[in-house]
């Protein structure tokens, strides 16, 4: 299987006082054709990553090769391969759609015409609109058609829809899942969990400039010890003592029991089994049950499993 | 599509983006006029004010009234002795006649047109009096053009405009695109850099270019403007001034991630050109001592140069020195800021 990026033991220290060591030793495998993203909270490290590889910033060490390349030996080579969508930048307020792309496009050797990527991403109305006139969802558009606009082989968007309402992520992700399913290669950061579920192949889990865990959507959620999560609280007006969270793990089925801010969670391998013995044991200890919801286990639940925290502090 | 060359349409965008913005066409190419017609009303040369004389009434003041004619400068009004006082003290009249067997004149000998309103009222009342001139006199009135203040403005406007032009149109510009990350986002493509600093540089020319055409018709078509000098030479130095600019401007730009730092930067560059390198007076009021200094500024030797072109008709090797000294100012920052310049 080719292999698009490689990266070992990459190191970041941004100078200052005192410095900060964004990226402590990041190791990461991108295969040719797969969407794979890269999953963390703010200040994970995502954005340090996705500029190293994209030649913009310098490492501190490790290694990188992408497509086979390696920046300063063959810069000229791998920025006419890559197309770049960078965390929040603000394209020439004053310049048309179309203008924009004609002067990206002028920048590649095999650029495609405007007109062909304004209609892939849906901006084919806005052409002769200046940037400044258009909404946050069809700017982060915009950006990502400059990025597609020198027909990469391989694709960086960096939080492609934060910040975006949802009508506006949607449109976003479909323009990936039609690369992807053109056997592009695209590396993603996100830190919305869905987002990285609905979209990538493969998904790494970045806490702290390093990988904390890697792998399918599906392989993540299951390496958690229960797939399902069941979340309930108990009302205290009877209350003869009170409930002990760690007691419950006794119960069938039930790996994982954590106190939540207004209940309990508990992630279980079959609800059917749990659920009643759960019941079961609260009307013998004269709790009533107040709220009772059941669901499937997703890379949220992945990341606090392994960091106690959640991935967006709201 | 044909597909057209990056430099070409860098150079497009820059120009659409500049044309696009309300404030650069009011500062670059508004601006500089309505200065020239403001300074230049306020300070045209006028025709000399004309004289005005008290006549205290009196026997006799018939015939000082009638030897002070409106046709030779002369505003008399004839009134009282103690009114003659007032008006003399509140400056309404500069000289104040009390007729008589023998004529009084009442002046401040420390006020210049007190003197000369004395010296002409003589002379007047005593060719009316039926004096002989020995002498005689013809004369001839010149005014020529190329010795008025709005001659001396506006080189000196030009030479401003290629400064701020040069300073805002580089160093704002770049500063604004780092802080936007499209510095970022352009050296993530292929693009060279050469193309893209070129392309900023050729904008800047082309602009220059337009705003010196303006400013000379219009001060040619309004103010008679004679050009003395080629236009060729002018041109040149005006191009040579908006390398050096852009270079300064490239400086101030080459580190600074901030738009407000970067205008305070740009600022403390500038303003002491404003004060002192020529553009609304003199430098040569200055002391003696800070002379080399102020010759040693850029805008100094630009405006200086302009100056002796368009007004004096001086050539480009007369010029040699200013423009070595513009040339040595504009490669230093060059290699200065491309050695220090932070794309990302
Ligand atoms: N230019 C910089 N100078 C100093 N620290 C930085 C700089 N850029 C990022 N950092 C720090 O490095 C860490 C990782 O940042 P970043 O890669 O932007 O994270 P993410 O994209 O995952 O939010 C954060 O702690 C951030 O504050
Ligand atoms: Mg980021």
């Amino acid at each position: 299987m080719d292999i698009a990026i490689r990266c070992r033991d990459l190191r970041k220290v941004y100078e200052g006082k005192p410095p900060v060591e964004a990226l402590r030793g990041l190791d990461l495998e991108v295969r040719a054709g797969e969407c794979f993203g890269i999953l963390g909270p703010n200040g994970a490290g995502k954005t340090t990553t996705v500029e190293i590889l994209e030649g913009i910033l310098q490492a501190s060490g490790g290694e990188v090769e992408v497509l086979g390349l390696r920046w300063g030996r063959s810069d000229r080579a791998l920025r006419e391969r890559i197309g770049v969508s960078l965390q929040e930048t603000r394209l020439a307020d004053k310049l048309t759609v179309e203008e924009t792309l004609d002067l990206f496009g002028s920048f590649y050797e095999k650029g495609r015409s405007a007109l062909e990527v304004m209609a892939e991403v849906g901006l084919t109305e806005k052409r002769s609109a200046w940037v400044v006139k258009l909404s946050g969802g069809q700017r982060q558009r915009l950006a990502v058609a400059c990025a597609l606009i020198g027909n990469p082989d391989l694709l960086f968007l960096d939080e492609p829809t934060t910040g975006l309402d949802p009508q506006s992520r949607r449109q976003i992700w479909d323009i990936v899942r039609d690369l992807r399913r053109r056997g592009r290669t695209i590396l993603l950061t996100t830190h919305y969990m869905d987002e990285a579920e609905r979209l990538c192949d493969r998904v790494a889990v970045v806490d702290h400039g390093r990988v904390i865990a890697l792998g399918t959507p599906s392989e993540l959620i299951a390496s958690l010890k229960g797939e399902h999560v069941v979340e309930f609280a108990v009302n205290g007006n009877v209350e003869p003592r009170p409930l002990d969270p760690q007691s419950l793990l006794a119960l069938p089925s039930v790996r994982s029991v954590r106190s939540e801010p207004g209940g309990l969670l508990m992630t279980v391998d079959e609800p059917h089994v749990a659920i009643p013995a759960l019941l079961e044991r609260l009307g013998r200890e004269g709790h009533g049950l107040s709220r009772l919801a059941t669901r499937h286990a997703s890379l949220e639940d992945v990341f606090v499993a392994l960091t106690g925290r959640r991935l967006r502090d709201e | 599509m044909s597909r057209r060359h990056p430099f070409l349409l860098l150079v497009l965008a820059r120009m659409r983006e500049l044309m696009r913005e309300p404030e650069v066409v009011f500062w670059v190419f508004v601006f500089p006029i309505l200065l020239a017609v403001g300074l230049g009303v306020a300070f045209r040369n006028k025709p000399p004010d004309e004289i005005a004389v008290g006549v205290v009434a009196a026997a006799g003041s018939d015939r000082v009234v009638s030897a002070l004619p409106p046709a030779g400068g002369f505003r008399v009004v004839t009134i009282s002795a103690d009114e003659a006082a007032d008006r003399l003290r509140l400056g309404k009249v500069a000289l104040v006649v009390v007729p008589g067997p023998s004529y009084e004149y009442r002046y401040d000998p420390t006020r210049p047109d007190s003197v000369l309103a004395r010296l002409k009222v003589h002379d007047a009342l005593e060719r009316a009096a039926g004096r002989a001139d020995p002498v005689e006199v013809h004369e001839t009135l010149v005014t020529e053009p190329g010795a008025r203040y709005i001659d001396f403005l506006i080189p000196g406007l030009l030479g401003m405009n290629i400064m701020s032009g040069g300073m805002w149109g580089v160093g704002f510009l770049l500063v604004d695109m780092r802080s936007r990350r499209l510095l970022k986002r352009l050296v993530a493509t292929p693009m060279r850099r050469a193309d893209f600093l070129g392309a900023i540089m050729t904008s800047r020319m082309i602009l220059v270019f337009a705003e010196m055409a303006l400013l000379l018709f219009f001060g040619w078509l309004v103010f008679h403007l004679v050009i003395q000098g080629s236009l060729w030479t002018i041109t040149l130095l005006a191009v040579l001034g908006a390398f050096v600019f852009s270079g300064l401007g490239l400086l101030v730009a080459c580190r600074t991630a901030k738009i407000e730092t970067a205008s305070g930067l740009m600022n403390l560059v500038m303003l002491p050109m404003f004060v002192c390198s020529g553009i609304f007076f003199s430098p040569d009021r200055f002391p003696a001592a800070v002379q080399p200094l102020v010759k040693a500024l850029p805008l100094t030797a630009l405006n200086d140069a302009l100056r002796a072109t368009i007004l004096e008709g001086a050539t480009l090797p007369s010029q040699s020195g200013r423009i070595l000294l513009m040339l040595a100012w504009g490669l230093v920052s060059f290699a200065v800021a491309l050695k220090i310049f932070r794309w990302n």
